[in-house]
């Protein structure tokens, strides 16, 4: 509750960040956590503040790092560091640094991490970004810290996707992996379902009920300029990027139940590649293109099922009771995510393919479309809290969740893109 | 007969009022079947109930036409024995009226993912489809279309509100 408070506050004070009006609250705490200070930065020390806050969150939300108050101390040089004031407090590291505006209206941080143990320098960096894109920069200084001590790739400054319903108004949002810095790719008065990012991260796939049924649109971030790519009688739905960007999965109905096809994504050279009499949804190609996972009821219930892309035979892969759905394979290609719905309860849960064993990461509740975080470690979900549709992550360990709510309506359909 | 005529044409003009109306609005709030109801009452108080061979039955809100909603049990497709009545009696009057055309909007509950649902509610309006055309409707009458879980009735997480969610609505253009 006290943290709601802090972020109601930082709020007020970052205009720009109203919009977004995210509220974070953070449940439990990885194991080994890494003791840090993150001093905040000298030169501006408006911009030093605004920066601190947003490395201090993204740190915290990953579970991996226990940060220590820097009590009134505040060195910004190498120089003015006394390891041992830092090392009687149980930090392993330190960050300082300075940031200005430049004379051509950008901002630059000059940023150092230092080993306190070892009294060296593991990062000295300088990132600068346009004016008003603070938070930007304390994104970018969260994945050094995040890459240099942890060893895997940072995902702060990466973005997510999700539909935000009010009443009868949906809108398509982009927005920063902690929520802030919302953008309306879309709005109108029509569902929107199913946002999916193109590998390199410019484009958005879609579903859309604009023109009375669902249709598959594909936009680009860039330009705004979009395409009806699948307009089918029927449904058109549940588009999916191979990760190589040259083809688009999607599901259409045009003969007979729902079926997966492959495309371009200009729509061009459809070709069907499900054959079934059931339901066969929700594809999501393997990282290295060489299969889909989809949701199919063929078997009688739905359940996550995986078959190769040139088509041929499918394999069953969950079996744990309750139905399943909207499977994605890991970064690495070595598990996969699903929702997992049994008695009344969806909950996420994780798949080994090699051992085939399933770890829920979710109590249970109403926990809906998992998506990874390009490093594998952090899984975006649908959830509900106090009566709200609101977005969540979990760590892929199940250990550290944070709750992530807009200020009105419902957040849904979720999804993580890609480190660009 | 004159009086009858005249409110005949009344009726038709409520109705058309009635009608275009919401349709702007029709495809983001619930199937309108307003049409049906506005004129209905105003029938009932003109005493127009001798009318009936010149008013279209589709109006009569005494007809079995008058219902235009299926429902089905949780992740069923099938129309259920109890509606089948309701789909065979709008199958003869579409065989007898071929200027008539209806859209068929599958709607399921929030269980489920979403877009498995938007599967599942085109399965349930290709299965009233598939009825109505074996009772004598042409295909060229019917469209089907699903709006998954995201147009729900009701907003309720529970079985009441998940039942009016499970259905099928016949939904005539005007």
């Amino acid at each position: 509750m006290l943290k709601s408070g802090l972020f109601a506050l930082l709020m007020l004070v970052f205009a720009h960040t109203a919009s977004a009006a995210l509220n974070i609250e953070i449940i439990g705490a990885g194991e080994h956590q890494i003791p840090i200070v993150l001093v905040p930065m000298g030169g501006d020390e408006k911009l030093g503040q605004a920066i601190n806050e947003v490395v201090t969150s993204d740190l915290q939300r990953s579970g991996l790092f226990k940060l220590i108050d820097p009590a009134g101390k505040s060195p910004h040089q190498s120089a003015e560091v006394s390891y041992p004031d830092w090392q009687v407090r149980g930090a392993d590291a330190l960050a300082i640094g300075t940031v200005m505006p430049l004379a051509n209206g950008r901002i630059e941080a000059r940023f150092r991490l230092l080993d306190v143990v070892k009294h060296t320098e593991l990062i000295g960096q300088a990132v600068s970004v346009a004016d008003g894109q603070t938070r930007a920069i304390g994104h970018r200084i969260a994945d050094l810290i995040y890459e240099k001590l942890t060893g895997d790739q940072g995902v702060f400054s990466t973005r997510i996707a999700y539909v935000n319903r009010q009443s009868k108004k949906f809108s398509l949002i982009v927005a920063d992996s902690d929520g802030y810095n919302e953008q309306i790719v879309l709005a109108h008065n029509e569902p929107i379902m199913s946002p999916n990012w193109s590998p390199d991260g410019s484009h958005l796939a879609y579903v859309s009920f604009e023109t009375g049924h669902a249709a598959v649109f594909v936009q680009s971030l860039y330009t705004n300029q979009r395409k009806l790519v699948a307009d089918f009688p029927g449904s058109n739905s549940a588009p999916a990027w191979s990760a190589d960007g040259r083809q688009l999965a999607v599901v259409l109905t045009r003969d007979g139940s729902s079926q997966i096809y492959l495309m371009r994504p200009d729509g061009s050279d459809i070709r069907r590649i499900s054959f079934s009499g059931g339901i066969d949804t929700e594809p999501n190609f393997s990282p290295d293109g060489q299969s889909l996972l989809f949701t199919s009821d063929r078997g009688g219930s739905a359940q996550v099922y995986s078959m190769p892309i040139e088509g041929g035979a499918a394999q069953r892969l969950t079996f744990g009771g309750g139905t399943s759905y909207s499977p994605r394979y890991s970064p690495d290609g070595k598990s996969f995510v699903f929702t997992h719905l049994i008695g009344g309860r969806f909950s996420i849960s994780m798949q080994d393919f090699q051992s085939g064993q399933v770890e829920a990461l979710t109590e249970g509740g109403w926990e809906k479309k998992p998506s990874f975080a390009p490093n594998g470690k952090l899984i975006l979900f649908a959830s509900e809290a106090r009566g709200r549709g609101i977005l969540a992550t979990v760590s892929s360990d199940g250990r550290v969740k944070q709750h992530m709510f807009t200020q009105s309506g419902d957040a849904r359909e979720p999804v993580w893109g890609p480190r660009l | 007969m004159k009086k009858i005529i005249i409110s005949v044409v009344l009726l038709n003009l409520l109705a058309a009022c009635a009608s275009n109306k919401p349709q702007d609005t029709a495809a983001t709030t619930a199937p309108a079947t307003t049409a049906a109801t506005a004129p209905k009452s105003e029938a009932s108080t003109n005493g127009a109930t001798t009318t009936q061979t010149m008013v279209d039955e589709l109006n009569d809100s005494k007809s079995i036409l008058a219902g235009r909603s299926v429902y089905y049990p949780f992740d069923v497709a099938a129309v259920q024995d109890a509606d089948k009545p309701l789909v065979q009696a709008h199958a003869k009057y579409l065989n007898g009226h071929a200027n008539r055309t209806v859209t068929l909007e599958g709607n399921c509950d929030e269980r489920g993912s979403n877009e498995y649902n938007l599967g599942l509610g085109q399965r349930r309006a290709d299965g009233v489809q598939k009825m109505l055309e074996l009772g004598g409707a042409k295909a060229g009458q019917l469209k089907s279309v699903s709006f998954g879980e995201e147009k729900p009735k009701a907003s309720g997480h529970d079985e009441a509100s998940w039942s009016q969610n499970r259905r099928t609505d016949l939904n005539y253009a005007k």
